[in-house]
């Protein structure tokens, strides 16, 4: 409750600011947005479904590329664990992969695919497995042995011991990087959608520009904040309460 | 096909990393130079049905020079079914290497390590290792975990919950069925552990200093349940402990390792009557005794340390 008090007083305050400096007139009301003109914008965007059409084009193909990257990166991670081969020669390449800007995937995208759908979804991927590689690697890697030794044990062998041992002792590691690919994903998806002029928000956005609509350009710069937000609570929030509740709160010290 | 692969990763996890060394052996103590002549041991005596048997085992492991630090050196071993074992050494001495052993965990670099008849050559169930660092499932309630080892064999959803129930009662933790493990104190998750492996009613019960974080009340109540449940079910214990007045307390035959490498010193016999109690002046009188031996081999432990530490 005191939460989404202090939550209220503060974007009143934000508000009434911003509301203040505005009518100050400081600045040309195309380089300042107003509350009064960014609230219009965002019913405009409604009214002509210009946003929604924007919000389902670019969840559809946040859906698809993260759904792709969290299975292949999931894959992946595993097959780096298993291999010793593969962990020091894909490893290292992959590591300096991750270092690479997901607008870097862009041209190649563009190149290979065309100006198409697919392309887009390739950035989105390529910008967001390898976190959900390198987490999943991590969380293998991090297994304390003594839990395995304790699975095998008690009787787990094989597919067992990876369901029922393995599998969650890394489930710390694994949602982190879950979380992270997803956050990933969202913003590779918009800074590719910038790029070429398809639906979605990315292109409102750019949009918003090319019009000198700065009222546009805000909303849905709020709006793509918004969704990468609510997503992370819908598909995290629970997930992480729960382990936490099972682990404890520090999840390293929990044995 | 699927169960294959899983088999393979699972292996590549867990099973890679089993056999490195996990006592961490010094790496400047020089094998065996200082080291006493073999004790002679008073043969245990000869029996049809002995449970475990180990023969010339060695374990060394591989250190950081490139050389190898012997844990575990010569030990000739048998233990009769039922019989309660304990072994006391000091720390450094193998103990924690010998249980891994006769669980399956680890191998033997050389020397047999026969149960039942047969050479171990991995995990069973027939042999439950109660672990010193416990390795509970954080991610499962005290009954979960107590399950565990039953969802593995495949009882049913039922059987497993009122077995469970059967052994949480027995280390009074049946309120806590539902509790996660970090809600839980130091000796509570020592008794979920005990109830964990007891819950598969193992022939061989491998139990690795499992109360030395208990206070004292808690453990005089598990020594009496652990008792009870020994003469119940007859499994054969083998426990370590470096509490001398506890292994006097609850062995049959008390055994005595020297310092690194690990051997067996000597033995001794327990014929004091049942039930016994650590305060009993007969357990004293005993302990006493071992003790007066153990000590030499925790001297010998500390200038081993000190040496190394004038080395650096």
């Amino acid at each position: 409750m005191k939460k989404s008090v202090n939550q209220l007083i503060f974007a009143t305050g934000v508000l009434v600011v911003w509301e203040g400096l505005a009518l100050l007139k400081l600045w040309p009301p195309y380089v300042f947005p107003t509350p009064r003109g960014v609230a219009e914008s965002f019913w405009a965007g409604f009214a002509d479904h210009s946003i929604l059409i924007g919000i389902a084009v670019s969840l559809r193909r946040v859906a698809i590329g993260y759904g792709i990257s969290v299975v292949l990166g999931i894959l992946l991670g595993i097959l780096l664990t298993w291999s010793r081969f593969l962990q020091d020669t894909l490893g290292g390449v992959i590591l300096s992969l991750q270092s690479l800007p997901s607008i870097c995937w862009v041209p190649l995208a563009l190149l290979w695919f065309g100006l198409s759908e697919t392309a887009i979804i390739f950035v989105t991927v390529m910008g967001s497995m390898l976190a959900v590689t390198q987490a999943t690697k991590a969380g293998f890697d991090n297994v304390p042995r003594i839990l395995s030794m304790a699975g095998r044990n008690l009787g787990a062998k094989g597919p067992q011991l990876f369901w029922h041992v393995l599998l969650p002792a890394s489930m710390p590691y694994l949602v982190d990087g879950l979380k992270q690919g997803w956050a990933f994903a969202w913003r590779s998806l918009i800074q590719g959608e910038m790029l070429y002029v398809t639906l979605g928000l990315g292109q409102l956005l750019v949009a918003g520009r090319d019009l000198n609509d700065i009222n546009q350009v805000v909303v849905v710069m709020v709006l793509i904040a918004g969704i990468g937000y609510a997503v992370d609570g819908i598909l995290f929030r629970r997930l992480e309460t729960s382990l936490r509740g099972k682990w404890g709160t520090t999840i390293a010290a929990a044995n | 096909m699927t169960n294959y692969v899983l088999d393979l990763i699972s292996r590549s996890i867990a099973g890679g990393r089993v056999l490195p060394e996990h006592e961490e052996l010094p790496e400047r103590v020089k094998p065996n130079k200082d080291a006493p002549a073999d004790t002679p041991l008073h043969a245990p005596p000869v029996s049809q049905k002995e449970s475990i048997a180990l023969s010339g085992v060695f374990r060394s492991y591989a250190n950081s020079r490139g050389s190898f630090t012997p844990a575990l050196q010569n030990i000739d071993l048998e233990i009769e079914q039922g019989e309660f074992v304990c072994i006391v050494g000091p720390s450094g001495c193998g103990k924690s290497t010998l249980l891994h052993l006769l669980a399956g965990l680890d191998r033997p670099t050389s020397g047999q390590v026969i149960v039942d008849g047969s050479p171990v050559q991995g995990p069973g169930t027939d042999r439950i290792l109660l672990f010193q660092e416990l390795g509970l499932f954080p991610w499962l309630t005290v009954r979960q975990n107590v399950e565990f080892g039953l969802k593995m064999a495949g009882v049913s959803r039922d059987e497993r919950k009122e077995r469970a129930r059967v052994f949480l009662r027995m280390v009074h933790l049946s309120h806590f069925e539902d509790h996660y493990i970090h809600q839980l104190s130091g000796g509570m998750k020592q008794r979920v552990a005990l109830a964990r492996s007891l819950a598969l009613r193992p022939k061989i019960l491998l139990m690795d200093e499992p109360f030395a974080a208990l206070d004292a009340q808690t453990r005089d109540m598990l020594h009496d349940e652990l008792e009870r449940l020994w003469k119940e079910n007859s499994p054969t214990i083998v426990f370590v402990t470096h509490n001398v007045r506890e292994a006097v307390r609850l062995g049959d035959r008390v055994l005595l390792m020297s310092f690194r490498p690990g051997r067996i010193k000597s033995q001794f016999q327990v014929t004091l009557p049942r039930p016994r109690h650590v305060e009993d002046a007969d357990v004293a009188y005993l302990s006493k005794e071992i003790l007066g031996q153990l000590r030499e081999e925790i001297d010998r432990s500390f200038n081993a340390e000190y040496s190394r530490e004038e080395k650096r």
